[in-house]
C-alpha cells in the first residue's frame, strides 16, 4: 500500500489547521454561510436532509486495517455508530458536527486519510478495481497509476475550479469491474503488440441526467505520457466546458456537442503542445510509487484446497469468492446487503470486525467496491473457514454478491437533500422479496441499482435493472429500466415505460424475473436475455 | 400554514421555529404567515440558524405535520433508522412520514 511521505503528511495536516480555523471562523460569525459553504465543501463536509455529512475519501478504493479501524472509531466518537460506503469507494458519515469535524479530520490524518476533494468541480476521488493486485486476470495492479493520478490532481491549481466535478477511474483487466467507461476520464492499462505497457484513455462517460458512455479517445498513451496526456484531457475540458449552465458542465456534453473526433483533435492539439513544456513526473516518480504495491509475502506452498463440507460456507465461498492470481489464496467480498438491510451501511464494530480481518488474513489489506461492498483482498485458502465464521457472526456473511439481493441503492431522500424518493427501502422490499437463496440461485447474477434522483448515485442507469425514483405530484414514484450494464459490456438501461408506486415496482421486478426465467436459454444471465428478446416481453408481463 | 426550517449551526440538527426560539421537533412550530423572510433575515444574521426557509405545513390531530413528504423525513429523521427518529421508542414513528 501507498504509504504518505513527507510532503503527503504536511499537505493534509496544513488542509486540517486551516479548516480548522475557518470552522472557529464560521462559529464566531466572522464567517457568513455563504462565505463558508464552498470552503466546508472543499473539505467533504456537506449539508444533507438531517445534519452535516462528512464524506471520507478512501483512494482507489484501498484501505489497511489500521484505516479501516479508525473508520468504525470514527463512527462511534463524531456519528451514531455507522458509517455508509459510497458507490465512488467512499464513505460518508450522517451525523457529524461541525465542531467536532477538524478533530475527526486530525484523527484521520493520523492514517492518512482526508476528505479533500470529495466535493466541489474539482477531480474527485481516483476510483479502481476493488480486486487490484489480487485478480487473476489483470495485466498489472492498477493502483500505482491512480496514486501517480491522485498525487497530480491533489490540489492542482489548474483544476479546483473545473466547470464540473470530475471523476477518473484506473483498470487493468478486460473485466471491468469498476464501471471505468461511465467515468469522465476513463484509463485502462494495457499492453501494445510490442508488449510494452501504456494507457487506454476513454473521455466523456457519466451518469447522471444525460447517461453517457465514454468513447475510447486514444489506444494508447506511454507511461511516461500518462499525466500529460490526462492534463490535455483536463485543459480541453476546462477551456471549453459550459460554465453557464451546471446541466450540461459535465465533459460528456463536451465531448458529445463537439463530436469525439474533434475533441480528440483539440486534445492532441494540447498534447503536442504540453510535450515541449515538460510537465511529466520522471518514471522514477512512477517507480517510487510502484513499489509500495508490490505483493505481499504470499505463501508458495499455501494449500489450494478447500473443505466444503459444510453447506452454508461453501454456498458463500460459491458467491463471495473469485480466483486469486496465486495459488492456495482467494478474493473475499463481504457483502453489505443482508436480507431487508441497508445497502452500504456498516456498524462501527463491524467496521472494526472487518479491520481485523483484513490485517490478520489479508496482509492488512480490504478494499471498498463501487457497489458498496468489502473486499478482502489476499485470503488463505486454509483461512477461509475461520473468516467466514468471524463475519458470519457479525451479520457480515450474506452469500448474494452480484445476485438480486445485492442492491446498490444511493441514500435517497432518507438521507439526501436532493432525493426526490427514497432508495433504500425500496431496495429493502427487493431484498426481502428474493430472500430465498433457492430463488436467488436460480435467478442468477441480476444487478438491481437504484438511484432516488437524477443524479444517479445509485447506478440505475447500468442496472441490469435500474430504478429511479421520482417526486410525482409530492409522492414517490418509481421509473423502471432494463438492461444497463458497468461491465466491460457497457450499455445504458432503457425505461420500460409508466412509473410505479413502491410497492408496484417491487412487482414488476419479480414479474421480469419470471419473463427472465422462463425465456432463458443456457447459462444466459438476465441481462443476456433482455439483450437477445428485447423489451416487448417484459412489458408485456408488468403492463399488460 | 407556514412553518419555518433551518439547520443548527454546530450540530447541523434540523430545528423549527416556535414564534420565540428554535425546536428540535417539528410540533412546536408556530405558523409565520407573511414573515418567514424577516423572521430568517434575522435569526441567519443573529448565528442562530443558517440553510432557513419556509414550508408548508398544516396542525393536524397528531401535531404539526409538513406537506412534502421531504420534509416530513426532515422533521422525523431516515424511515430506515427507526432508532434514529425523534421518536425512538415510537414503532409507529415512521407511519406519519408515508
Amino acid at each position: 500500500m501507498y504509504k504518505y511521505d513527507e510532503y503527503d503528511h504536511q499537505m493534509v495536516a496544513t488542509r486540517v489547521e486551516e479548516f480548522r480555523d475557518q470552522v472557529r471562523r464560521r462559529i464566531s460569525g466572522e464567517l457568513t454561510e455563504d462565505q463558508f459553504k464552498p470552503l466546508r465543501l472543499q473539505n467533504g463536509l456537506y449539508l444533507q436532509l438531517h445534519a452535516y455529512m462528512l464524506r471520507v475519501a478512501i483512494p482507489y478504493g484501498t484501505l489497511s486495517g489500521a484505516q479501516m479501524h479508525l473508520l468504525g472509531d470514527i463512527a462511534d466518537k463524531y456519528d451514531r455508530g455507522y458509517g455508509h460506503f459510497t458507490t465512488r469507494q467512499n464513505i460518508q458519515y450522517n451525523w457529524i458536527k461541525l465542531d467536532q469535524t477538524p478533530d475527526a479530520l486530525a484523527e484521520l490524518a493520523t492514517v492518512e486519510m482526508h476528505a479533500i476533494q470529495t466535493s466541489g468541480n474539482c477531480i474527485r476521488n481516483i476510483s479502481s478495481d476493488q480486486f487490484a493486485g489480487a485478480a487473476a486476470d489483470e495485466i498489472v495492479d492498477p493502483r500505482p497509476y491512480a496514486e501517480l493520478l491522485r498525487q497530480w490532481s491533489s490540489f492542482h491549481p489548474e483544476f479546483l475550479v473545473l466547470p464540473r466535478k470530475f471523476k477518473i477511474c484506473v483498470i487493468a483487466s478486460e473485466t471491468d469491474r469498476a464501471a471505468m467507461r461511465l467515468h469522465d476520464i476513463g484509463i485502462k492499462i494495457v499492453r501494445n503488440d510490442a508488449g510494452e505497457l501504456g494507457a487506454q484513455f476513454y473521455a466523456g462517460g457519466g451518469m447522471g441526467r444525460t447517461p453517457m458512455i465514454a468513447p475510447m479517445i486514444r489506444d494508447f498513451v506511454p507511461l511516461d505520457q500518462l499525466i500529460t496526456f490526462s492534463e490535455a484531457c483536463l485543459r480541453v475540458y476546462n477551456r471549453y466546458g459550459r460554465r453557464d449552465n451546471k446541466y450540461k458542465a459535465r465533459i460528456k456534453i463536451l465531448v458529445h456537442e463537439l463530436g469525439r473526433d474533434e475533441y480528440v483533435r483539440q486534445v492532441e492539439e494540447e498534447f503536442a503542445h504540453l510535450l515541449t513544456q515538460p510537465i511529466e513526473p520522471p518514471l522514477a516518480e512512477l517507480e517510487r510509487i510502484r513499489a509500495h504495491f508490490t505483493d505481499p509475502a504470499f505463501d508458495p506452498s499455501a494449500p489450494d484446497d478447500l473443505d466444503l463440507s459444510d453447506p452454508d460456507f461453501r454456498l458463500w465461498v460459491e458467491r463471495n469468492t473469485t480466483a486469486h492470481k496465486q495459488p492456495g489464496y482467494v478474493i473475499a467480498t463481504i457483502s453489505l446487503k443482508p436480507i431487508g438491510g441497508i445497502p452500504g451501511d456498516a456498524s462501527a464494530d463491524q467496521i472494526r470486525l472487518m479491520a481485523q480481518l483484513g490485517r490478520d488474513y489479508s496482509f492488512d489489506e480490504l478494499r471498498v467496491t463501487h457497489a458498496q461492498n468489502i473486499v478482502l483482498p489476499h485470503v488463505r485458502k486454509a483461512d477461509l473457514h475461520t473468516v467466514w465464521q468471524a463475519l458470519d457472526g457479525a451479520g457480515l456473511a450474506t452469500p448474494n454478491l452480484d445476485m438480486v439481493g445485492d442492491i446498490i441503492a444511493c441514500p435517497g431522500l432518507d438521507y439526501c437533500s436532493l432525493a426526490n424518493a427514497r432508495s433504500i427501502p425500496l431496495a429493502q422490499k427487493i431484498s426481502q422479496r428474493f430472500a430465498s437463496p433457492e430463488k436467488q440461485a436460480e435467478i442468477g447474477e441480476l444487478k438491481v441499482k437504484i438511484s432516488g434522483c437524477i443524479n444517479a448515485c445509485g447506478h440505475h442507469h447500468a442496472g441490469h435493472i435500474g430504478i429511479l425514483g421520482v417526486d410525482k405530484k409530492g409522492l414517490e414514484n418509481y421509473q423502471l429500466s432494463f438492461g444497463g450494464s458497468e461491465g466491460a459490456d457497457t450499455s445504458l438501461a432503457r425505461i420500460t415505460g409508466p412509473g410505479f408506486t413502491e410497492d408496484g415496482v417491487v412487482d414488476a421486478v419479480e414479474k421480469a424475473t419470471q419473463v427472465y426465467l422462463a425465456n432463458k436459454q443456457g447459462e444466459e444471465r438476465f441481462l443476456d436475455t433482455y439483450r437477445r428478446i428485447g423489451m416487448d416481453p417484459f412489458k408485456e408481463a408488468i403492463y399488460g | 400554514m407556514k412553518i419555518l426550517t433551518g439547520n443548527d449551526l454546530k450540530s447541523g440538527a434540523v430545528v423549527w421555529w416556535t414564534g420565540v426560539g428554535w425546536s428540535l421537533d417539528v410540533n412546536d412550530s408556530a405558523d409565520v404567515g407573511d414573515h418567514g423572510a424577516a423572521i430568517i433575515a434575522r435569526e441567519e444574521g443573529a448565528q442562530n440558524v443558517f440553510a432557513a426557509y419556509v414550508v408548508d405545513g398544516a396542525r393536524t390531530d397528531e401535531g404539526v405535520r409538513p406537506s412534502h413528504i421531504k420534509e416530513r423525513i426532515r422533521a422525523l429523521g431516515p424511515t430506515v433508522r427507526p432508532d434514529l427518529t425523534l421518536k425512538p421508542s415510537d414503532p409507529e414513528a415512521v407511519n406519519w412520514v408515508i
